[in-house]
């Protein structure tokens, strides 16, 4: 600030403007406030510098510079650079996505993904043209995908024990993600309700669930399951671990569920019953539609959980994406690329949740009608 | 009511039709059985020719053992990610933020597996160890596990736990008598340098008056591997980072929530009182997250605990490996030893609950 222009004296309204003070705005003033502002600030700065330096070009060569995407095995890539060994990937890509399916059947796995996504977009935006119409489809598609994926009614039959890949990650998400929320709307409005036997019953199975780790559940689906059914009688295992994933994921549900419930004031059920409202009527119209949209995160969450938990399936023996990737190490011609598979799996796995934590990001805003203190 | 009686009586009997047409009983004999497998972790004395109820009781040690230290890593680190997460300066609460997402959004088995694989292929042979994964001569990163030197406590030693109990039950009661002082008299005191000072120096004092009665066995490399020292074995140390970091990163998220929650006024209300930055967070700000935090932390470490669970991908004998593993394919007691297993868990979880929930009661606010 120049002292001349402050000093003098002017008449009224004659000053002249002066130019903005150089150090509150622009990248210089960034800088100052965001990385500089003080001695522990230039230190952090400094510490975070020196570590996005030591971990970023390093990564960068052995993933990209040096990496081979195209060889034949593991010492043809060793020839050709020292990076990481993409070709393996590049190489078996196919069966990381489709597991054994036959190969000329896959345009039925391809006609079934992009059929979810038409499904999926009546549901999940409410923009979607000719929204009611779609939304039957949404209704029949899984008849649809089942006949497409199992075969029958004109199309080769396919066995379940070659579904593998993403396709089982898929199947295994998605089933378990659209029937839980049902049941677990269920179980939670049975925690609350007023009957003891049906709240201790709902209480019980949830806290079973909860208490218990995913691959104990999956064990008692691959092993004992059968013991509990009528004599001679078996089924799939693919149909028992969805069964299992199903109720472990609803156990979860119903928590999130209760959690929006117990948000929703009593005044909201005194008046939904004092409207003369039935049990039925009041929860659909009065307090469901609150309850849900408080607990949209938690929900998305449990599906992101659901999602990743489906690669649990390759303890009891089925051969998801994981599976694939851990079975293909064992691989003589391609011994040791046991990072260059994971971190591509870890790759897969880290779009579809990061979109789905997105997606409900833009859910939360979007229901946000500014009730909430 | 009478639907699930009649569904849970239809179940049992359908079990026992299915275990007489298989030849099986139900009963729990098996446990005293020998076990005829080794374990290569073991924190009690195992061998090949212990019982199946031994084999159990190490599998449940393991599994405690690696979420205890799982607990513990995940939580300091959670802290320091989730401050970190809010710190104003753009770089850091970036680089904590790429790793909380990424973190956050891979399966935990993948988490394992990952680290799993870079232990056992990017570590080195124990041989090539001695030339560059070697700290000091004293301490070796390798693909059979991380070798360490173990103090061996000698005559005299007792004397400096001795002290570093009785400078722990200081700093108890002079808190009490500096609260008491602040309480009539309004002066603070350094309470927190003065038992730090205390519990870290009386026993270094008894230490080295006693002229350091410690010595260390330290890892020697005789023939394909080190011998003597302390050792964390691959399986162990992949399994603990790999929880760790993964629930680690929900906890930034946690506390970063529940720093958040705070509100604004109550940081302000505090600086107009006069107080300090520090007593602020102490005082205030801090009290109020941890209601917040708590419990979704006491979640995360349930799931902690259950997720240790996955550690048969890598061959940590933990109890679903032990029980749940070798015990139920060697004798075939499907039933038995699942029960066993989800009955553990069950237990562990509802203690956890249990801990977790007396802890929130006692920082949760009184309102009068």
């Amino acid at each position: 600030m120049s002292d001349a222009a402050t000093t003098e004296r002017y008449e009224v309204g004659k000053h002249p403007e002066l130019p903005p003070p150089l150090l509150a705005s622009g990248p210089i003033y960034w800088v100052r406030t965001n990385l500089f502002s003080s001695w522990y600030n230039v230190f952090l700065t400094l510490l975070g510098a020196w570590f996005v330096w030591s971990i970023v070009p390093p990564l960068l060569e052995w993933g990209i510079f040096d990496a081979v995407f195209e060889a034949a095995d593991r010492a043809g890539c060793q020839a050709l650079g020292d990076g990481a060994c993409w070709a393996f990937i590049h190489e078996r890509f196919k069966i990381f996505i489709y597991g054994f399916y036959p190969e000329p059947e896959r345009w039925r796995v391809i006609v079934a993904f992009v059929l979810l996504f038409v499904a999926l977009g009546p549901l999940l935006f409410d923009k979607f043209p000719y929204r009611g119409k779609a939304m039957l489809f949404s209704l029949a598609y899984p008849f649809v995908a089942a006949w497409l994926l199992l075969g029958g009614f004109g199309l080769t039959p396919v066995g379940t024990d070659q579904f593998g890949g993403t396709l089982l990650n898929i199947i295994v998400g998605v089933t378990g993600i659209v029937i839980s929320l049902p049941i677990g709307i269920l179980l939670a409005l049975g925690r609350a309700s007023d009957m003891p036997v049906l709240r201790m019953i709902c209480v019980s199975f949830i806290e079973f669930i909860r208490g218990v780790p995913l691959i104990t559940l999956l064990f008692v689906a691959s092993t004992m399951l059968s013991y509990f059914l009528p004599p001679g009688t078996s089924f799939d295992l693919l149909l028992r671990v969805l069964i299992m994933v199903t109720l472990f994921s609803s156990g979860y549900m119903a928590e999130v569920i209760r959690g929006g419930l117990q948000a929703i004031p009593r005044g909201q059920y005194e008046a939904a019953d004092s409207m003369g409202l039935k049990y039925w009527q009041s929860m659909r119209l009065i307090v469901l539609p609150q309850a849900l949209k408080i607990s949209i995160p938690g929900i998305v969450n449990t599906f992101i959980g659901l999602f990743k938990d489906t690669t649990l399936v390759i303890i009891i023996g089925l051969l998801d994406i994981l599976g694939m990737g851990r079975a293909s190490l064992a691989d003589a011609k391609w011994a040791g690329l046991s990072t260059e598979v994971y971190l591509s799996i870890a790759l897969f796995f880290f779009l579809f949740c990061f979109a789905m934590s997105r997606y409900s990001l833009y859910l939360e805003s979007k229901l946000e009608t500014g009730h909430r203190n | 009511m009478a639907l699930l009686i009649a569904f849970i009586a239809y179940i049992t009997s359908n079990a026992i039709a299915n275990l007489k047409l298989l030849g099986k009983t139900f009963s729990f004999d098996f446990l005293a059985m020998p076990a005829h497998y080794d374990i290569n972790q073991t924190l009690i004395e195992y061998s090949s020719k212990s019982t199946h109820f031994r084999a159990g009781v190490v599998g449940i040690l393991n599994t405690l053992l690696v979420a205890f230290w799982g607990v513990i890593l995940a939580t300091i680190l959670g802290f320091i990610f989730g401050i970190l997460r809010l710190s104003p300066n753009w770089l850091v609460s970036r680089i904590v933020y790429c790793f909380v997402e990424f973190t956050r959004n891979v399966p935990v088995l993948l988490h394992i597996l990952l680290i799993h694989g870079i232990v056992v292929h990017v570590l080195p042979q124990p041989r090539a160890a001695k030339e560059w994964a070697n700290f000091g001569d004293a301490m070796f990163f390798t693909n059979r596990g991380v070798f360490s030197p173990m103090p061996v406590p000698e005559a005299g030693f007792s004397w400096v736990i001795g002290a570093f109990v009785a400078a722990v039950i200081f700093a108890f009661f002079f808190r009490k008598w500096a609260k008491a002082r602040l309480d009539a008299t309004g002066k603070p005191l350094p309470v927190f340098w003065i038992s730090f000072g205390a519990i870290i120096g009386l026993p270094l004092l008894v230490y080295l008056v006693l002229g350091a009665p410690l010595t260390w066995n330290i890892p020697e490399l005789k023939g394909f591997n080190f011998r003597g020292g302390f050792v964390i074995r691959p399986e162990f140390l992949a399994l603990w980072l790999a929880l760790s970091f993964y629930t680690s990163a929900f906890i930034a998220e946690i506390v970063r929530a529940g720093i958040l929650a705070v509100s604004k006024g109550q940081w302000e209300a505090s600086s107009a009182l006069g107080m300090p930055r520090s007593r602020t967070l102490n005082l205030i700000i801090i009290p109020q997250a941890l209601r917040v935090i708590v419990p979704p932390l006491t979640s995360q470490y349930l799931n902690l605990t259950k997720n240790s669970s996955l550690a048969i991908a890598i061959g940590y004998m933990d109890i679903v490996a032990t029980v749940g593993g070798i015990t139920l394919m060697q004798t075939g007691k499907e039933m038995e030893t699942m029960i066993i297993v989800i009955l553990f868990y069950l237990t562990v979880s509802l203690c956890i609950s249990a801990i977790m929930n007396w802890y929130n009661q006692r920082i949760k606010l009184v309102e009068r």
